[in-house]
């Protein structure tokens, strides 16, 4: 925790404004895979997740370790290969139309 | 070594941005996507070595920590490589869930057995929790609604907007309860429960067509419990990439529903979401 909190929320507040501008005119098409990609890049939740089983000592803070790991891999590896999947078949569809 | 660590991970951070702006449009997004993925591998390698380095993982906890990768990565590539192309989108939202539930998990177990838990930890620690068990159960749910294990029809039973309210009433009490005192049990699982039991109240009334407009929502909602995250482990690429998420799927959610030629607040107040007799129904 060497994060101070005005600096912690500075750097929220810019990042919303860069998430606000990212996204630009976006075709229809690509709604789904892009909410899918960003719901890969939540996925860093995993990285916490890591952090917490760093500094787990007793029963129950392995079990929320281990369920918060699990679930953070899952949501990283699967994100990004479903997302990667959707892309291919998004470029498959534009080469036979 | 650990500053070096913090660039690596700055640099990642910098790299989701780069590969969400790729994405939005056709050429470059698959590119997009494997630089994202390619950060997302980075971080959690240097984050490795963190841990290794500062040596308070116990044995055990290195147990756990590659049995959870290890399940999580296999749930998660089987799940992906062997869905159906029409089921997508609710694979999107099982993987949403579990980021939201990992969210939460993390606040939760930062907060069990701590002591003295100060005021700037105790706050995001509660929206955390709150908007974390939230997406898990919402998209628990939007995602049976798809598969079709659950009616994808609005669900709307008498009185069930008084039920809504007052879970709702009792997640924000809560709520406030244990950003106030962290370290009360009670608060802590009166939150969890309550807010758990919202996520259902809050979907069921939805139409299974307005579906992928609500899991588009519980996305930027699970970057928001993200980027919460972050204030509590003080780590600042959480805060970043939650942040970065909240704001472009909550972008990312108005096209969607602009698409559809729908309002986010029509579709979130529900209940009429496919088909006209529904809305009669309602009325």
């Amino acid at each position: 925790m060497s994060l101070d909190l005005l600096t912690a929320v500075t750097i929220f507040v810019l990042s919303l404004l860069v998430g606000v501008e990212v996204i630009s005119k976006v075709p229809a098409t690509l709604h789904t895979p892009l909410m899918s990609g960003a719901n890969s890049i939540h996925g860093v939740v995993l990285v916490g997740a890591m952090a917490i089983a760093a500094t787990a000592h007793d029963t129950l803070g392995y079990v929320l370790a281990f369920f918060a790991v699990a679930f953070g891999a899952m949501n990283v590896v699967g994100g990004y290969v479903v997302t990667d999947r959707m892309l291919h078949m998004f470029r498959g569809s534009r080469k036979q139309g | 070594m650990d500053t070096a660590i913090q660039y690596v991970l700055l640099a990642a951070a910098a790299c989701f941005v780069l590969g969400l702006r790729l994405m939005n449009h056709p050429a470059t997004a698959r590119r997009g996507n494997l630089l994202s993925a390619g950060a997302m591998g980075v971080a959690v390698v240097a984050t490795g070595v963190v841990i290794a380095r500062h040596a308070t993982i116990t044995v055990t906890g290195w147990a756990v920590l590659f049995a959870g990768l290890a399940t999580g990565s296999v749930a998660g590539l089987y799940a992906a490589r062997s869905v159906r192309m029409t089921a997508m989108p609710q694979l999107v939202s099982l993987f949403n869930a579990v980021g939201g539930g990992a969210a939460a998990l993390l606040a939760v177990s930062d907060l069990i057995g701590a002591h003295a838990v100060p005021v700037r930890v105790g706050v995001p620690a509660s929206i955390d929790i709150a908007i974390g068990a939230v997406t898990f159960t919402g998209s628990l749910l939007a995602a049976g609604k798809l598969q079709g294990l659950v009616s994808g029809a609005p669900i709307v039973f008498p009185g069930a907007r008084l039920v809504n309210v007052v879970i709702a009433a009792l997640t924000l009490g809560s709520g406030v309860w244990l950003a106030a005192r962290p370290d009360n049990t009670v608060a802590l699982v009166l939150l969890v429960v309550g807010a758990l039991a919202f996520g259902v109240t809050m979907v069921l009334p939805i139409g299974g067509a307005d579906m992928p407009v609500v899991i588009s929502l519980l996305n930027a909602f699970t970057g928001t419990a993200v980027a919460m995250a972050g204030f509590v482990l003080g780590q600042t690429i959480l805060i970043i990439a939650g942040a970065l998420v909240g704001a472009s799927g909550a972008i990312l959610t108005k096209l969607m529903a602009d698409a559809m030629n729908r309002s986010i607040a029509n579709i979130i107040i529900g209940g009429f979401g496919t088909a006209d007799d529904a809305a009669s129904a309602e009325g």
